[in-house]
């Protein structure tokens, strides 16, 4: 009798005449605290967000009004200064050219390493390089900054050199100004190490998910390897790597710590990426926070929002993207 | 079967042995801290730092702010707590903007700060001292070390102007005139400058923008704030981060307290503030220079006016004055008497003697007695 309740109730007292209503009704209050757990947790998670929203758009507020600069095209942050002035051009600039340089040289990469651990590798080699790729995300990102400024900022001071002489003429490899490698570029490349692993993996798991048939279909119609790649794996997997590479954007987005440390920071726009100088909106809100005053605390909640509606940006153009290519998508297959 | 047991004897084995290993480590670790909370109570030390009157000093005192006296800070509170025993002083050496903030908010008993409090931050002081308000009261001095990086130059001597334009990036090579004029004899390569600047906001870069201000006017058209306010150079987040690249990279020029100068090894620029030699950045100098300043405070608040035109000989004018903040009276009754007791201890004359050891410079002996009347009438 009890067996045939969809939910396994613990043992009940044997009391004959409750056993047939027993189970049925404790099914449903199962089902109601389950309902309502679950709307609960959602009702919760809505709340939650809803409230970081108002905290941050009502300190903005505050901060907004009293700025007598313009919010969005002022070159300087100088929220203490008399008359306060503030703005966002620079942060917002040099997060999207930092992020889009970090997504340029990793999601190549990361795609590359996914392929070869997933249809490449020796299943010997595979799992090790799958696990140290997975390490990389386990480094606190101060120790990045750390590693990029003593090690990193250096190196690459001879790739810059390379890249001044030899890309001058694109504008933005010309490095017009004398400084050391600390530049927007240098935290691209800082930035690209750090989300390798999370696009790697994303991206892996999608190319395991690929149906076989298809695969061995391709293979016997005498595809090559790469052409079963070319032909199966990579449609296949395209929204699966959009997705992980916003994954990663995200994370390049709101990186703080290692771009404070490794940046030179300053308030210019510039395209030419191999000059010191720039500033992303999470390394000037660790940079500015400890000195600033109340009022510059909001200024810099102020700009913290202007992040958030970024990510958020990215995050629904991420999501047009994947609903237009849905045919190709896994959901389908 | 066989195996379970093995295993259950040898989890009992392991508990056993990290069960009396916890005890052996705890029993360790009340030994120790016994005996190192008795030893500085008792001991030597107490007669070497037995001036310390330690009056009615008692319980936690907690204290915030510039990390530019930190060094100071730490010596005086090593050597206040070996003499007076009972007493826990914490010094969290922040920044100044927190340390007022924090000292506002009435969370701390005093707090440090770089640069005397604006007249806003006063009436936001009248909150946390009920009957008062915050004033300002110098304790240590220092210089302000220019470091640089030449391969192949170990003494280098500029002067406001020059330093002004190097800053402001208008000189950008190291064989500049301006630069070989005051070198003469020094073969000065043909280098780029690199200027570092602090990357967030410090009392540092306002003590060298109110030096530039004053000494370079028609060079230095900036205003002095804790902000970098000049577009070009790079930057570096504290005076360490500054000093590290300094050191790093060959060509550089920055600004940093004098004992990151002299941990690091860093060559310093010497100033020629017009007098007869070029001024050195030591303690000595440094005292030389703040001798010239005025007490601009008015009350009991003794914040000072530096004079950074000063041409007194041997006077490096590139110095900041740190200040202890504290409320003139409606102090907490709970911290008031360590308060004054700690303050009277770091502006008594031992107090002063061991800031020239840690690379700072102690107040002027005329400041300095003000200084004391103003601890002893806190209330």
């Amino acid at each position: 009798m009890a067996s045939t309740t969809p939910i396994d109730t613990p043992p009940a007292p044997p009391a004959p005449p409750e056993r047939a209503e027993r189970p049925t009704s404790a099914g449903r209050m199962g089902d109601k605290i389950f309902v309502g757990l679950s709307r609960g947790s959602g009702i919760l998670l809505l709340v939650i967000m809803a409230s970081i929203a108002v905290f941050l758009s009502y300190r903005a507020v505050i901060a907004i009004s009293k700025n007598e600069g313009n919010f969005l095209t002022t070159f300087d942050w100088n929220p203490a200064g008399d008359p306060p002035v503030f703005g966002i051009a620079v942060l917002l600039f040099g997060t999207v050219v930092s992020s889009i340089i970090a997504m340029v040289i990793a999601v190549p990469i990361a795609v590359g390493i996914a392929l070869f651990i997933s249809h490449y590798a020796p299943r010997k080699l595979a799992a090790p390089i799958a696990y140290v790729i997975d390490l990389l995300a386990a480094v606190p990102s101060i120790v990045y900054g750390i590693w990029g400024a003593l090690v990193l900022v250096p190196y690459l001071e001879g790739l810059n050199l390379w890249l001044d002489q030899f890309f001058g003429w694109t504008y933005i490899f010309d490095k017009t100004e004398v400084g050391v490698a600390r530049s927007l570029f240098t935290v691209g490349v800082l930035l690209a190490i750090m989300i390798l692993p999370i696009v790697t993996s994303v991206s892996r798991e999608v190319f395991l998910q690929v149906p076989k048939m298809n695969e061995e279909a391709a293979l016997a119609l005498g595809a090559t390897r790469w052409e079963v790649i070319r032909l199966s794996v990579l449609p296949f997997g395209r929204s699966g790597i959009i997705s992980a590479s916003m994954l990663g954007l995200g994370r390049a987005l709101g990186e703080t710590m290692a771009v404070a440390t490794v940046l030179s920071p300053s308030f210019i726009i510039s395209l030419h990426v191999l000059n010191p100088g720039g500033g992303t909106f999470a390394q000037n809100i660790a940079a500015k926070f400890g000195e600033a005053d109340e009022f510059g605390r909001d200024a810099l909640i102020a700009s913290g929002l202007v992040l958030f509606v970024l990510t958020l940006l990215v995050n629904g153009a991420a999501r047009l993207i994947i609903a237009r290519r849905k045919e190709y998508s896994g959901a389908n297959a | 079967m066989k195996l379970q047991r093995k295993n259950r004897l040898r989890a009992t084995a392991l508990g056993a042995l990290a069960v009396s290993g916890a005890l052996v480590l705890t029993a360790c670790g009340s030994d120790d801290n016994t005996g190192g909370s008795s030893t500085p109570g008792s001991g030597d030390k107490t007669t070497a730092a037995s001036n310390i009157d330690c009056g009615k000093a008692k319980g936690q005192l907690r204290a915030s702010g510039s990390s530019a006296q930190k060094n100071a800070m730490d010596l005086w509170v090593k050597n206040y707590m070996a003499a007076c025993s009972g007493v826990e002083i914490n010094y969290n050496s922040s920044s100044s903007g927190e340390g007022i903030v924090a000292f506002n908010q009435g969370t701390v008993g005093f707090a440090g700060s770089d640069s005397a409090l604006k007249p806003e931050e006063v009436t936001e002081s009248k909150k946390a001292c009920k009957t008062g308000q915050g004033i300002n009261l110098p304790m240590v001095g220092g210089p302000v070390a220019i470091g640089y990086n030449l391969e192949g130059v170990d003494k280098l001597t500029l002067d406001a102007p020059t330093l002004a334009k190097i800053f402001d990036t208008k000189i950008k090579k190291w064989n500049d005139p301006a630069i070989a004029k005051l070198n003469e004899g020094v073969d000065l390569p043909d280098k780029a400058i690199q200027a570092f600047h602090r990357s967030e906001d410090s009392g540092t870069t306002q003590n060298l923008g109110k030096y530039l201000g004053a000494a370079a006017p028609n060079e230095w058209k900036y205003e002095a704030e804790k902000k970098w306010p000049a577009p070009g150079g790079q930057a570096a987040s504290g005076s360490s981060g500054v000093a590290a690249q300094v050191k790093q990279v060959d060509g550089a020029i920055g600004y940093f307290e004098l004992s990151f100068a002299k941990s690091q090894n860093i060559s310093t620029v010497a100033i020629d503030n017009g007098g007869s030699a070029p001024a050195e950045a030591t303690s000595e100098n440094a005292s030389k220079a703040i001798a010239a300043a005025k007490v601009k405070g008015t009350g009991k608040d003794l914040a000072l006016e530096l004079d950074y035109t000063t041409k007194a000989d041997g006077a490096y004018p590139l110095v900041l004055v740190t200040y202890e903040v504290v409320c003139d009276t409606g102090n907490k009754p709970e911290t008031l008497d360590t308060v004054k007791s700690f303050l009277s201890y770091a502006a008594s004359d031992d107090g002063q003697k061991i800031l020239t050891d840690a690379g700072y410079a102690p107040i002027p002996a005329e400041i300095n007695t003000k200084v004391r009347e103003t601890i002893n009438g806190l209330s």
